[in-house]
């Protein structure tokens, strides 16, 4: 069995060599260099940009201005497309705009010869506004009189939408019930990926060639396509490995602008890199979202009615918009089913930079607010917070009206019980309760819900091709991107699975190119194994069926009486080895009567999807005075189906618990409120967390398969960020009995709540 | 690429003086790990550099016959918390410069660099008040001493004129020797961090350990430059090794701290710190000269 070994990744060796290409290892390194001219306002026009003594700098080949730049509108969500104009992603950028909409908007770029060149030219470069009056809150832009930031929304609200269930204004009449309110802040956060943001361009022939740092080429390709006004097919997108994108290479970043640049130079090799203070202020970072929740109980904490009104900071452009505010509050009444509902979502234009995805999509927001809300629900009736999931959480049964999805096995109460065990949860929350002194410990834990891919909100479609070589090996290509996250490694791993070959006979094209590599459209919504692997599974059969056929001609047995097995030809009804792989493809290529090349390619679209479950444990020690957090022990427990590599899947989870450790105790985008500048947009004064912030991370497993899964996979990629604030701040709640209700609950948040009660 | 006009290499310290001397408006550069930075921010754009990285005669650790410990002004981080020296007679020293950055800070920068950048927030810093550090200064006109506490002139400037560099730290015996000390550094995480606050405290103990003989106390972050909260100092000192004393002293650093409020913490959380620190501070290094105190 390939699947389920841990195999080492097949990308491992090149990688911990330094061998393995990335972007601007393959860029020639005459390219030329562009620079950016970010606003120094967060709101206003352009009115004038001064480049006379930017000209004059030798190396200085163009620069281009707001004025200068096509009027094309288009998107930039990492979505398929829709053909439905209803239902696709709102246009709203330009490649360089005039009217400026956060403090660090593109107004100019400079083409030069080298980067101290440009960077000299950026800094000459003099833009004068007509200044306008900004905004930083969602909340506050949607009053009236607060500044517009798009007149195609005069509200400042990209989108609202609302779920109503039963009937809640007559449900909170009933006698005797326990009305539990909460408001949850969650802040601005960056993805930190290793290799910020990179792309390089150039013409070749009628056609533009962007190789770019992205999760999906393919979409890449046809943004660049709507940016600059050209046929999708006149640009050809090029993935090579990346340093990580966790959502902010799902959104098109400066691809448009590069390949637009190149264009203005005659066609000649344009790079444009983001410094890492570009990759915080002018990519994407994660939606701040304020949550409000009215939960109305019976003493014993059966939920009566409830109600979640949420309001997403957009920023600056649509991005992937509503997309996000809109998953964290569809699982808001599945989590916890309750017969009276009202959610309302308002995703909201603000002056800030733009908000786009981000490990979890909506959900370490949502699972923020839900989970702290439920431990506010046992404070106040008194319950045991484990008790209370027990009894109110999605039960097995479960089935989504809309997705379909549904909830197998009793996989909550399977993951809350290894998790419990492994920390020893009950005993410590017991002990660990009416602490005094200044230094105090705490356990809690959070359980989370995720929906794996995006059907039926969005088209879900995979293409996979193998091409068997000479020696019987095969050559696997598929649109969905290896972005750090082992994909290819899995991918591999199923194609072994499915075709009877050894692993070292699969050989993964990393590298997506959209002239050649069939359509994926790439990596997100953690749905890699689920999607790609469907695409595989089906091209893999397909594969094996005409391999079997072509056996015939060689070994005169009828293809039902043959499989393959671990690279040789074998008869099923004695397991007699007919020939190898290596034969069958050898005397098949170089037939003389009968010279048959073996390939296959399908498309698979994708009609279900998956929900995917878990929980994280975590134990703290809380110094009051210090007002520190240190972090004891923490454990995530997944099912996410079943492990195609399980030291893959550890180490994914890994990531995903440090990620959800920095978005706890410590991340968060501080901005200026007199300017609108993000102040703290560096690796020293953002504080993701640390190697030495972390203890040991645990990592362990329900393995339930999925039913409605190529090789019973479901989501795993996203999810194990999300229930690791919570739990942290249950903790907090258990050692200090404070409820903290903003994130990162870092030492300002501390000194500023403990003081508040009287803790200091 | 960086931005850089002119580049001079120093070999010695007289090259240094000349360089500098000749280029009035040059920068120095040593590790590199503060300038470089300034330079890709724009800060420092196009600026001329005189390195004085290639003087082997300012670096590493030595004690001098009558005592005092000579730390070279290039001497590495990495190096000064290796160096037995350090180990033995000012440990604290040791420990706070192992708390800058992350490995690959600390092998390239220096202490000079980092007393020299001028900065509130220098790990060694408060440590170097705590321990009396003075500062051997080379210049034109050969050689001065100069105490730390006279070293600062204000935030990012310090005492150093046209054509002269620091080429060592000096700690003399009287300042170390029965001094043990703690140093406490305040950050959002446990590396990779400027210190929100930082507070390093020296005792010396009567021969009882019941009474606290001398106590020196150095903080970062406090005010505009690192500073010795004397006055708390003056109060403490004569007094028990006991709780009440030390309640005292966190009440008395705050008439010596002056911090301010901005985006990286407020002035009451830092005025909180600066307090809450110095107890702890005081119980370690209590401990570690062998008294004993109640949590």
């Amino acid at each position: 069995m390939v699947i389920g070994s841990n195999v080492p990744r097949i990308d491992a060796h090149d990688k911990a060599t330094g061998r393995t290409k990335y972007t601007d290892d393959l860029c020639d390194q005459r390219a030329l260099i562009a620079k950016i001219v970010h606003s120094t306002i967060a709101h206003g026009y352009v009115k004038s940009v001064d480049i006379s003594e930017a000209e004059k700098i030798p190396g200085v080949i163009k620069i281009l201005t707001c004025f200068d730049a096509p009027d094309y509108k288009f998107p930039t969500a990492g979505h398929p497309w829709s053909v439905d104009p209803s239902h696709q992603d709102v246009c709203d950028r330009n490649l360089l705009t005039s009217h400026v909409r956060y403090y660090g908007d593109d107004v100019a770029a400079v083409v030069a010869e080298d980067e101290v060149s440009a960077v000299q030219a950026v800094r000459a470069i003099k833009v004068e506004y007509e200044e306008l009056p900004f905004v930083l809150d969602a909340q506050e832009a949607m009053k009236e009189g607060a500044p517009v930031i798009h007149d195609e929304h005069p509200d400042n609200v990209l989108k609202h939408t609302d779920i109503r269930r039963g009937n809640y204004e007559e449900a909170i009449k009933e006698p005797g019930l326990i009305k539990v309110e909460g408001w949850y802040d969650t802040p601005s956060v960056q993805h930190c990926h290793i290799e910020n943001a990179i792309c390089f361009a150039y013409q070749d022939n009628e056609k533009i060639v962007v190789v770019t740092s992205t999760q999906i080429p393919h979409i890449v390709r046809r943004v660049c396509g709507q940016a600059l006004g050209i046929p999708w097919g006149n640009i050809r997108v090029i993935k090579p490995y990346i340093g990580g994108g966790f959502g902010d290479k799902q959104d098109v970043l400066y691809e448009p602008l590069c390949a637009w640049l190149s264009t203005q130079v005659g066609g000649r090799l344009v790079k444009l890199e983001c410094t890492r203070e570009e990759t915080f202020c002018n990519c994407r970072v994660r939606h701040a979202i304020r949550s409000h929740i009215i939960s109305w109980c019976r003493p014993d904490g059966t939920m009566v009615a409830r109600k979640l009104e949420c309001w997403s900071n957009q920023g600056a452009y649509a991005s992937h918009g509503h997309a996000i505010a809109a998953k964290g509050m569809g699982a808001f009444p599945q989590l916890y089913p309750c017969p009276n509902v009202e959610c309302d979502a308002w995703t909201v234009y603000t002056n800030r930079q733009v908000a786009g995805a981000m490990r979890s999509y909506g959900m370490a927001q949502a699972g923020f607010a839900v989970e702290a809300h439920s431990d506010d629900i046992c404070k106040k009736l008194s319950l045991d917070p484990l008790e209370f999931r027990r009894k109110n959480l999605m039960q097995k049964g479960y089935v989504d009206a809309f997705s379909k999805n549904e909830l197998y096995d009793d996989t909550f109460n399977q993951c809350l019980d290894k998790g419990a065990a492994w920390i020893d949860y009950e005993r410590k929350y017991k002990e660990y309760q009416n602490q005094t002194g200044p230094v105090r410990k705490g356990i809690g834990f959070a359980v989370y819900w995720y929906n794996t891919a995006v059907w039926p909100i969005a088209l879900e479609t995979a293409g996979c091709r193998m091409v068997v070589n000479q020696d019987g090996s095969i050559q696997m290509q598929v649109g969905d991107t290896e972005i750090g996250q082992g994909a290819d490694t899995a991918f591999a791993q199923m194609a072994a699975e499915t075709l009877g070959l050894p692993l070292h006979m699969v050989h993964v094209i990393s590298c997506q190119d959209t002239d050649v590599t069939p359509f994926g459209t790439g990596a997100y919504a953690s749905r890699q194994t689920y999607v790609a692997g469907m695409a595989i599974r089906t091209c893999a059969e397909a594969l094996k069926d005409r391999i079997l056929k072509t056996a015939f001609r060689y070994t005169r047995m009828q293809p039902y009486l043959m499989d393959i097995k671990d690279g040789n030809i074998v008869r099923t009804t004695d397991g007699r080895v007919l020939m190898s792989m290596a034969d069958l493809a050898t005397h098949s290529l170089y037939d003389l009567e009968n010279s048959e090349h073996l390939a296959m390619e399908r498309t698979t679209q994708i009609k279900s999807n998956a929900y995917s479950f878990g929980c994280c444990f975590a134990e703290v020690e809380v110094d009051i005075p210090m007002c520190h957090v240190k972090l004891l022990n923490i454990i995530n427990v997944h099912d996410c189906g079943r492990l195609i590599n399980p030291a893959l899947a550890k180490a994914q989870v890994e990531g995903g618990m440090s990620m959800g450790i920095g978005y706890a105790l410590s991340e968060k985008m501080i901005y200026d409120k007199k300017t609108g500048r993000l102040l703290n947009g560096n690796l020293l004064d953002y504080k993701l967390s640390t190697f030495m912030d972390h203890p040991h991370l645990e990592a362990q497993f329900v393995e339930n398969a999925e039913p409605t899964s190529a090789y019973g996979t479901k989501a795993l990629g996203e999810p194990p960020v999300v229930p690791v604030a919570p739990a942290i701040r249950a903790a907090i709640l258990n050692a200090t009995g404070v409820a903290l209700c903003e994130l990162p609950m870092d030492p300002h948040l501390l000194f500023r709540r403990f003081s508040e009660e009287h803790l200091i | 690429m960086y931005d850089i006009s002119a580049l001079y290499e120093a070999k010695t310290v007289q090259e240094a003086v000349d360089l500098l001397t000749a280029h009035p408006d040059a920068i120095i550069i040593a590790g590199g790990s503060d300038v470089l930075i300034k330079i890709r921010e724009g800060r420092l754009a196009g600026c001329k550099l005189v390195s004085i990285y290639g003087i082997d005669e300012m670096r590493g650790v030595k004690m001098e016959d009558d005592g005092t410990i000579r730390i070279g002004s290039l001497t590495s981080f990495s190096h000064i918390h290796a160096d037995p020296v350090i180990k033995e007679h000012v440990p604290v020293l040791g420990e706070a410069v192992n708390m800058v950055g992350g490995p690959q800070i600390r092998a390239i920068g220096t202490i000079g660099g980092n007393t020299c950048n001028g900065v509130t927030s220098a790990d060694s810093a408060s440590t170097l008040f705590a321990y009396d550090a003075v500062l051997e200064i080379t210049g034109p006109d050969g050689k001065r001493l100069v105490p730390i506490s006279e070293f600062y002139t204000g935030p990012g400037r310090v005492a150093l004129k046209t054509g002269e560099l620091q080429t060592a730290v000096l700690i003399r015996k009287e300042s170390y020797e029965g001094y043990h000390g703690c140093y406490i550094k305040y950050g959002m995480r446990n590396a990779m961090e400027i210190a929100t606050t930082g507070c390093s405290v020296n005792v010396k103990l009567s021969d009882d350990k019941k009474t606290i003989s001398d106590i020196r106390i150095g903080y970062g972050v406090a005010a505009p430059t690192p500073i010795r909260a004397r006055s708390a100092e003056a109060k403490i000192k004569g007094l028990p090794v006991s709780p009440d004393t030390r309640a005292l002293l966190g009440e008395a650093v705050l008439e010596d701290v002056t911090p301010r409020d901005s985006w990286r913490a407020s002035k009451d959380f830092r005025l909180h710190l600066c307090s809450t620190m110095a107890m702890r501070a005081f119980t370690g290094a209590v401990r570690r000269a062998g008294g004993e105190i109640d949590d």
